[in-house]
């Protein structure tokens, strides 16, 4: 535990605090990218409705917003303040999202492609909110204009100066209707296609958010835009410079630097700053384990590996075997994450079957074999001495059950507990475990996605392989835990052994075997 | 369901999470500009003067040329680089050199500055060279100004008239 860095710990416990009033399900953390694409809902519905009564020329764009604004500020001003609250929410779900990957180091190795493609990501964003406010064209609509076009004239691409387009008797209604080509247009299409981008190394991409976080997030939105209803600035006066301004930091942050540094500098900041972003993954370089590993003669072509594989990198293809089967799996080791998820949907996992000989699967994590996890298995529960005795699995991603290790208590640490096939839990009861204990990354949470999200369904019998009826469930246990969890992982885990005292053979008559 | 104690939780995050949201959407405001400034910003677009007079080619140098070339005079397409000082009351609140752009140097420079400056009445006076021949300005105007607090003061040049243009 001392481990943890204070990052990861801070955040460990922000999360906890989040899931104690949230619970999982709904816990805003674990789904920040989806609250993200809500909000982004919400700021396309606002802004669709915006535009029917939005003057798209240069004289009449400040009236147009002020009369939705003051006028109808039933409808046409809250939806207003959801698309400027909607935008600035997006803008922090981001920020926090990209914490989050960075606290619990989610964004090296395998997961670079998505930091990587993450980070401009964020630049189109905050580029879609400055086209925003330019559009309302009062004094800070000129303030952005008249900067940005400084930042456009110092980069070599533009010949002579735009920023003197806004200067008195230049201005012109053409310029303008291209900031709202830009805006209702053009930047959102591109920003669907970035996104795409974003997520495409993924499978099973979520981008709605539970009914319940998305429900509340709206009303508080909505409590915010009548509360504290968007308002303009003054209309834009080519003759006068704003002396005070009411910045909308998250999207205007960069422009304050234009007072003191020249557009050079600034962009200097600014392409710098984006640059060691996007190096982050290599600094230093996470190593992902060696990629899973096809055996042809114990795959049958079902492509449950495939389905369940989180990160697109498995394949279901033609037999090039010639065996009976008509499909076999291929897996892509440039997208896998060497997770081992796919071991566990196999049903040749199996560790009963081949008890005699060397345990083969259909697909298998090289650093750390199926055949090795049953041997680990029975070489743990063999040292174990007096009662109760209870086999706990952890991952190497949560908290390290290593230290749970005792005279009756042993372990067995996979990659992920979705790599673990439901019919070792049986085979540890099986091979004298009283009890089996699960843990591993918190629920709701996983290193690899949907590592404990599969193993929790086939516990429940809802996917394939499943957890068979006749498994003892009152001898097996699933508490989830983070490496700030150890002192709730032991209390809950001296209540399991409690619970197998309570219940032995000896007391209940029942049989346990 | 919701139990009455996550509902009053769930309430405090929201707020908590909304009040950031709120605060940094206008606060803290950005002063731009002193209650006693005002602003001058100089957007200028102007060629600079050629570097060199075009010469005179000798008859030798005509007949290395092809027929079809041989113009009697060769002109150097590089242009002068642009001053511009301006100054109030006397003092220099601003002063450039801008070099012309392209691989030749032979186009127009566009100056674009604004400079915060106290309000008040003041002489201003601004020179321009736009001839690398010619020692001291080739363009100047004096002009009394009187600025009033978040005033924009625009100075531009315009080439066809060859004078200053301040509004």
């Amino acid at each position: 535990m001392n481990s943890v860095n204070p990052i990861k710990r801070g955040y460990l416990y922000l999360e906890a605090w989040f899931n104690y009033s949230f619970g999982p399900e709904w816990n805003p953390l674990y789904h920040l990218g989806t609250l993200t694409f809500f909000f982004f809902w919400v700021v396309l519905v606002s802004g669709i409705y915006l535009f029917i009564f939005f003057d798209t020329s240069l004289g009449g764009a400040y009236a147009s917003v002020e009369y939705l604004t003051h006028e109808q500020w039933y409808l046409g001003g809250v939806m207003r303040s959801l698309h400027r609250y909607a935008s600035d929410a997006a803008i922090m779900t981001i920020l926090l999202h990209m914490f989050r990957e960075f606290a619990l180091d989610r964004y090296r190795g395998f997961r670079w492609y998505s930091w990587v493609t993450g980070v401009p990501t964020l630049w189109f964003v905050i580029t879609l909110g400055i086209t925003g406010y330019w559009l309302v064209w009062d004094e800070l609509g000129l303030y952005i204009a008249v900067l940005s076009s400084l930042l456009m004239d110092a980069l070599p691409i533009v010949s002579g100066s735009m920023a003197s387009n806004f200067l008195e008797g230049q201005l012109t209604d053409r310029f303008f209707t291209l900031m709202g080509f830009l805006h209702l247009l053009g930047q959102p299409v591109l920003l669907v296609f970035v996104l795409w981008i974003h997520v495409k190394r993924l499978s099973h991409v979520e981008i709605s958010a539970p009914r319940g976080l998305a429900i509340g997030s709206f009303l508080a939105l909505l409590a915010l835009s009548l509360a504290s209803p968007a308002v303009s600035h003054a209309p834009a006066d080519l003759r006068k410079v704003p002396a005070e301004l009411n910045l909308d930091w998250f999207y205007l942050n960069i422009y304050p630097l234009l007072d003191t540094l020249t557009a050079g500098q600034t962009w200097m900041i600014t392409i710098g700053i984006t640059f060691f972003l996007m190096l982050m993954p290599w600094l230093p370089r996470k190593k992902t384990g060696e990629a899973a590993k096809v055996h042809l003669d114990e795959c049958n072509g079902c492509g449950q590996c495939a389905v369940d594989c989180p990160f697109d990198a498995i394949r279901v293809q033609a037999r090039t075997d010639n065996a009976r089967w008509e499909f076999e799996v291929a897996v892509d080791d440039g997208l896998c994450a060497a997770c081992g998820i796919c071991v566990g949907s196999c049903h040749s996992s199996n560790p009963f079957r081949r008890s005699n000989k060397s345990l083969e699967t259909g697909i298998d994590m090289p650093q750390f074999p199926i055949d090795e996890v049953r041997t680990r298995t029975g070489e743990a529960l063999a040292e174990l001495q007096g009662d109760d005795k209870v086999l706990v699995i952890g991952c190497e991603h949560a908290l390290d059950v290593e230290q749970f290790k005792t005279q009756n208590v042993a372990v067995l640490n996979l990659i992920c507990t979705g790599m673990m096939p439901p019919t070792l839990v049986e085979y540890a009861l099986k091979q004298g475990a009283d009890g089996v204990f699960v843990t591993g990354c918190r629920k709701g949470d996983c290193y690899y996605r949907y590592g404990n999200v599969w193993m929790d369904k086939r516990f429940e019998g809802l996917r394939k392989p499943v957890l068979r009826e006749r498994a003892d469930r009152s001898r097996i246990r699933v508490y989830r835990a983070a490496e700030t969890d150890q002192k709730k992982l032991l209390k809950e885990l001296a209540g399991f052994q409690r619970h197998l005292a309570d219940t032995r053979p000896e007391k209940t008559g029942a049989n346990r075997a | 369901m919701l139990s009455p104690k996550r509902l009053v939780l769930q309430i405090f995050n929201y707020g908590i999470f909304m009040a950031l949201v709120w605060y940094f959407s206008f606060a803290p405001p950005y002063i731009r500009l002193d209650p006693d400034q005002a602003m001058i910003t100089l957007s200028i677009s102007h060629a600079g003067e050629l570097v060199a007079d075009c010469r005179q080619l000798s008859p030798e140098e005509l007949a290395k040329l092809p027929p079809n070339m041989r113009l009697g005079t060769s002109c150097d397409r590089e242009r002068s680089p642009v001053d511009l000082e301006i100054s109030l009351d006397g003092d220099s609140v601003f002063r450039t050199t801008a070099e012309p752009p392209g691989l030749y140097k032979d186009q127009g420079v566009d100056i674009y500055h604004s400079i915060k400056v106290p309000t008040g009445t003041k002489q201003m006076l601004v020179k321009m060279n736009d001839n690398i021949r010619v020692k001291g300005p080739t363009f100047t105007h004096e002009q009394e100004i009187t600025l009033e607090p978040a005033q924009l003061l625009t100075i531009q040049f315009s080439t066809s008239t060859g004078q200053f243009v301040v509004k």
